[in-house]
């Protein structure tokens, strides 16, 4: 398939070394639960990748719970932790308004069937948590306040989110962060963040699709949303996917995504699309952002034709979210930055990877002006 | 031609498609989605573009091998095809959705849409022909009589008709079935939809009672004698004869019909068969599919219903509106239809029904 791949945010090239592991591992017989000789030495593989793992992210072994996504990271551990908060009294979940929909809807969820009251923190008009907002609900509900789940890094904007900071204002209380954007694109410390827990994702990075990681502090004991096995703590059931949990480690031991190299032909491309197309802006352009993600307003448009046209000339972007039935939606982050409607359905998100050249970003800025003035005729009709 | 094929998840749109990029048409798979609270699963032969049929059209688009996407139309159909149904109906008349939706979204919206995006025309799944010939690009009845679409189809204008591709008008509904099979395309045997695609319950009645009311009224005869009461005048339909709940006999014995609906006064007027016989009709907003009517009588023949007989008849435009003196008198007509002329099987014009006598 060729043509410019400009969606890594979305997924990433799978790493050759993980692919290999991956292979090798199918190729090798044994549960990782079972006692014999073949379950002993899948186990040990899975336990290696463990660690690291506990390396790479800066925590410990026994802190990995390997779960089927990042998005089942998200709701154990939000589900999870108000359960556990909720038996103390607890019931107030704040999460920000630019969250992904695996972490809006498990707290959504948690409001229409278990009785949670979800409080928004809003953002400034660059994408970033306001912190002075956190700060007066703290101090005036604190006490209610079962958890705080805010993500790392914006998908959408690649906005990074002061989450080290927002520990601090939390004191008490149990903070999750959705890291899936940010592992491997960023410097990432558990342990230094502070955090209760944190989700990441094996596709995001060059692992495989159908493998992600909840990292929960030593100690933290929460309700289960899988039973079975017991496998992980007791918090996750389900036979250990040891070929995707092997490749996962391995994929996160790479190298070779040159964060200064990227940022710099997303550095580029931004600066020149505002050229190429005048009236259109970066979005989230203030705030400290991810190497490889750049989102653009192009007044006058909507997105969803735009992609359409953009495919058609064999470049991949992305929109914003669509419903499940595939409608493409205004942005819920682009209007929590203050968007209305209409503009924060005239975006699009470029993200690049580690396989991103020069050359990418050159041949989608060719494409663009045509595809712009296609898109602004088509959404004049 | 770069093409958009509209793909409702059914049978007939997804053999469209594949005979379209067969033609050698570069083709793009596109699905309305025409309700903003999209019901999850199909119920039979009702409704509409659900999730699973936006599922079934992106399944068919990748069995095809074409790109596909979703289009949101939902504020355009509410606009242009709902409401105008409910305003019609409040108004007295009865209209026909399907038509008003190739009229104001499948060759307007999508169609202007597709063209301002660099693309020449919309491939659908109706069962319709065209011809090139001395008039240019023209519309005809399909091969399958039984599944001819031509006549929800004939609000289309000339420019219209240009941008239109209807490659199932040569087969038979069975044939295409079974090229679907063929073909491996999963929905070869889903089921036709039938009703109107915005009454998933399929009660027409009750979902117009829900939105316009139901406020009593009476039923009187030709006189002006009241002999009855309903719920609700547009509920009725001209030339219906059961479930008016009349209890007072005609003198003779013989059934009454609806003859007329007045909505301002809500009354519904009943009366003998007799009464319900038109020999004339009048149509406004007269639409031409290929060189316009003028006032010179013509022999043609009309047709009135989606899949109603072709009346023999001689046709003329009086300036306003579209004439046509039915060689046989027609019982039942209600305004608000669509009066559709024909040459043969060359779709002349239509217009909205006005008038009758």
């Amino acid at each position: 398939m060729s043509g410019i791949y400009l969606d890594h945010a979305a997924t990433t090239p799978m790493l050759e070394n993980a692919i290999a592991a991956m292979d090798a591992q199918l190729r090798t017989l044994g549960n990782p639960s079972s006692l014999h000789t073949q379950g002993r030495h899948t186990r040990k593989d899975v336990e290696d990748a463990r660690e690291i793992l506990a390396k790479e992210l800066d925590c410990l072994a026994s802190e990995i719970i390997f779960t089927a996504s990042g998005t089942e990271a998200n709701n154990t551990a939000i589900k999870g932790i108000y359960w556990q908060q909720k038996a103390l009294g607890k019931n107030v979940v704040v999460i920000s308004a630019i969250e992904h929909h695996a972490t809006l809807d498990p707290a959504q969820w948690l409001a229409e069937h278990e009785g949670a009251e979800v409080i928004y923190a809003p953002v400034t008009k660059d994408g970033v948590v306001d912190l002075v907002f956190l700060r007066n609900l703290v101090a005036k509900r604190g006490s209610e306040i079962a958890l705080i789940s805010i993500m790392h890094a914006n998908n959408e904007t690649g906005a990074i989110q002061p989450i080290a900071e927002i520990v601090k204002i939390a004191g008490n209380i149990a903070v999750h962060t959705d890291a899936a954007q940010s592992f491997k694109k960023i410097p990432l410390s558990f342990k230094s963040l502070g955090v209760m827990a944190l989700s990441i994702s094996a596709h995001k990075i060059g692992g495989p699709l159908g493998i992600g990681v909840l990292v929960l502090r030593r100690g933290v004991e929460i309700p289960a949303l899988l039973h079975g096995g017991g496998q992980e703590r007791e918090i996750r059931s389900g036979t250990l996917n040891a070929p995707a949990i092997v490749a996962l480690a391995t994929a996160a031991q790479d190298k070779s995504y040159d964060a200064t190299a990227i940022a710099k032909i997303r550095d580029d491309f931004a600066a020149r699309v505002t050229q190429v197309v005048p009236g259109s802006f970066v979005n989230a352009i203030n705030a400290e952002r991810l190497p490889g993600i750049v989102n653009v307003t192009f007044p006058g448009t909507q997105s969803d034709t735009l992609l359409l046209l953009m495919d058609g000339e064999k470049v991949s972007c992305s929109t914003g979210s669509a419903c499940s039935a595939g409608v493409h939606r205004p942005s819920h982050v682009l209007m929590a930055m203050g968007h209305d409607e209409i503009s924060a359905m005239s975006s699009l998100r470029f993200s690049f990877g580690r396989t991103s050249t020069q050359a990418d970003c050159d041949g989608a800025l060719a494409v663009l002006p045509s595809v712009i003035t296609r898109g602004r005729a088509a959404s004049g009709v | 031609m770069k093409l958009i094929a509209a793909m409702s998840g059914g049978v007939d749109s997804a053999v469209a498609a594949a005979r379209a990029v067969e033609a050698g048409h570069d083709v793009i798979g596109v699905h309305l989605a025409l309700s903003s609270n999209p019901q999850k699963y199909r119920s039979g032969a009702r409704g509409c573009c659900t999730i699973e049929d936006s599922h079934d059209a992106r399944r068919a688009a990748d069995v095809i091998g074409i790109p596909f996407y979703i289009w949101d139309m939902a504020e355009e159909f509410h606009d242009g095809v709902v409401e105008d149904f409910l305003s019609e109906y409040a108004a007295g008349r009865t209209p026909n959705p399907c038509l008003r939706c190739n009229e104001k979204i499948k060759f307007a919206a999508v169609l202007d849409r597709a063209r301002a995006m660099g693309f020449d025309g919309v491939v659908t799944g109706h069962y319709a022909r065209t011809e090139i010939g001395p008039h240019g690009k023209t519309l005809h009845r399909a091969v399958d009589h039984s599944k001819d679409q031509s006549y929800v189809l004939s609000v289309l204008t000339i420019e219209q008709i240009n941008g239109a591709i209807f490659p199932l008008g040569d087969t038979t509904k069975v044939d295409i079935r079974k090229e679907a099979e063929e073909r491996g395309l999963a929905v070869a045997q889903k089921p036709d939809s039938h009703d109107i695609c915005f009454v998933p319950s399929g009660d027409n009645a009750g979902w117009l009672r829900d939105r316009l009311g139901s406020e009593v009224g009476p039923i009187v005869d030709q006189d002006g004698t009241k002999i009855g009461e309903h719920k609700g005048a547009y509920t009725y339909t001209i030339g219906q004869r059961k479930g008016l709940g009349l209890t007072v006999p005609t003198a003779d014995g013989s059934p009454r019909f609806v003859l007329k609906i007045e909505p301002v006064t809500n009354t519904v007027v009943v009366g003998s068969r007799e009464e319900l016989a038109i020999s004339l009709m009048k149509g406004e907003r007269p639409v031409w599919c290929g060189p316009a009517v003028d006032s010179e009588h013509k022999r043609g023949f009309v047709q009135v219903r989606a899949h109603g007989a072709a009346l023999p008849c001689t046709y003329y435009f009086n300036d306003t509106l579209l004439v046509a003196e039915l060689d046989e008198p027609l019982l039942g007509l209600a305004t608000g239809q669509a009066m559709v002329i024909y040459d043969g099987d060359r779709v002349v014009g239509s217009a909205t029904i006005c008038e009758t006598a």
